[in-house]
């Protein structure tokens, strides 16, 4: 489980986080949505200690993200992620891409690492595609190779990261199929994204954050079809 | 028949070819050791904070900036005036391997910095530690891209290797001045080592550029 407790956090004079607090249980997907600059991206850098944080607390399976002791490189092996920009390793074959992680980072055989690099390639529809090179590629199949790369180090959570923001309209589609084909394996994910169809339909629960707080959570579809919240209605009107 | 000139001959060769080998010997130890240090130091600079990387620049800039056969000059005679004068050999390959250090951290540098901070935030994501991304990640990545300007920087100091004669090293261009006052040929043998220079230099580039398009990323 991940646990989101009171977090604040500021770059400089600016607190883009005021008091957050989320939990997210296992097998739970979960959506953060709401305008740029509201804190939501911010969250999940934070929840995977890129970011440290100024006060409050994360546990990831009870262990303080931010703690001192904590060794953050261990922690982030629990914790796939997946960016905005799929940022392929351009000198590496999309199955090197995939096995590098799985080899150095758990110490796998070569042979172990290409195997499980194959598996997840081909899960999320790369399967014919391991000996090409990353650049040679669409940004929607980089983006299915960033969240293969992530699953091949058998993650326990997914935190995405407006993975389909930097697409053309065209790619969107594949990228969203491979998440909602996750969802019902029953991954546990975080999404920050701009598909309120997609947030509607895979997640359990919906967050509206405005200006560094939730200013809703709730059940998925009534969050985005039946909003309580004002902010929310607002954001809402002018997305859609 | 007695002359004081006498014309090249066949027996030149032996000269020649040290000439040849001293300004490969040379150029290779400049290049491996600029290399190996310009490596090192363009790291620290992409590296390191402003002060530091200010104090590393003052001193690159000069190394950069002083003509390469002032700097022979300036340090063999220095040495030599301290009173323990090196072989020019050796004196020649520390200057130059410096001066190739300068321009060479400056190319790494670049490199490096050339690998978004979002690559190896991604990396780390992975739970890759820092100095994985670096030896996995920046280092492939950084290296590549700056390989063009790494030949660049090499075969200019192959050319520029020709200064070290002004210091008594004995490559090419000081043993073609000797054959030159001896036998008074100075236009076949100045063309012979220009075309001795192209023909190291010109393969090499060429090659440079069939690896630059098959690394191509």
């Amino acid at each position: 489980m991940i646990s989101v407790q009171n977090v604040h956090k500021s770059f400089g004079d600016l607190e883009v986080l005021k008091g957050v607090s989320l939990d997210v249980e296992k097998g739970e997907v979960v959506s953060i949505i709401g305008g740029s600059g509201s804190g939501k991206s911010t969250l999940l850098y934070c929840i995977n200690a890129i970011e440290p944080i100024n006060s409050g607390k994360i546990l990831v399976d009870g262990v303080d993200v931010h703690a001192k002791e904590t060794n953050k490189d261990k922690l982030r092996q629990k914790l796939g992620m997946v960016f905005q920009q799929w940022n392929s390793f351009p000198h590496m074959t999309v199955l090197e891409n995939a096995a590098l992680a799985p080899r150095i980072v758990k110490k796998m055989s070569k042979e172990e690492a290409i195997e499980i690099a194959k598996k997840e390639l081909e899960h999320v529809g790369l399967g014919d595609k391991l000996d090409v090179y990353p650049t040679k590629m669409s940004g929607g199949q980089q983006q299915r190779l960033a969240i293969a790369r992530a699953l091949a180090m058998k993650p326990d959570y997914m935190l995405l990261d407006e993975v389909t923001s930097a697409l053309d309209p065209e790619l969107v589609g594949e990228v969203l199929d491979t998440l909602r084909l996750l969802a019902e394996e029953g991954m546990t994910m975080i999404c920050v994204t701009h598909e309120m169809g997609f947030a509607r339909d895979v997640s359990d629960r919906v967050a509206y954050f405005h200006q560094g707080v939730i200013a809703e959570i709730g059940e998925a579809r009534q969050v985005i079809t039946d909003p309580q919240n004002p902010l929310t209605q607002k954001f809402l009107s002018k997305v859609r | 028949m007695n002359s004081l000139f006498t014309p090249l001959s066949w027996s030149d060769s032996g000269l020649i070819l040290t000439g040849v080998w001293n300004t490969v010997i040379i150029s290779v130890v400049a290049i491996v050791v600029g290399t190996v240090l310009g490596l090192i130091i363009g790291f620290a600079r992409s590296e390191s904070n402003k002060m530091v990387n200010a104090l590393f620049g003052s001193v690159l800039d000069v190394l950069r900036s002083v003509p390469l056969i002032i700097q022979l000059i300036l340090f063999s005679t220095f040495v030599g005036a301290m009173g323990s004068p090196l072989a020019p050999f050796v004196a020649g390959s520390i200057v130059l391997s410096l001066y190739t250090m300068a321009f060479m951290s400056e190319v790494f540098r670049s490199g490096f910095e050339s690998v978004s901070p979002s690559m190896q935030i991604a990396a780390r994501s992975l739970g890759m530690t820092k100095w994985q991304t670096i030896y996995h990640i920046r280092l492939p990545i950084g290296l590549r891209a700056v390989f063009p300007s790494w030949l660049g920087v090499s075969l200019s100091v192959i050319k520029d290797s020709a200064l070290v004669s002004v210091i008594g090293y004995m490559e090419l261009l000081r043993t073609s001045e000797q054959l030159i006052s001896r036998t008074q040929q100075p236009l076949e043998i100045l063309i012979g080592v220009g075309i001795f220079y192209f023909i190291i230099s010109y393969p090499l580039s060429h090659y440079g550029r069939y690896v630059e398009r098959k690394m191509a990323i």
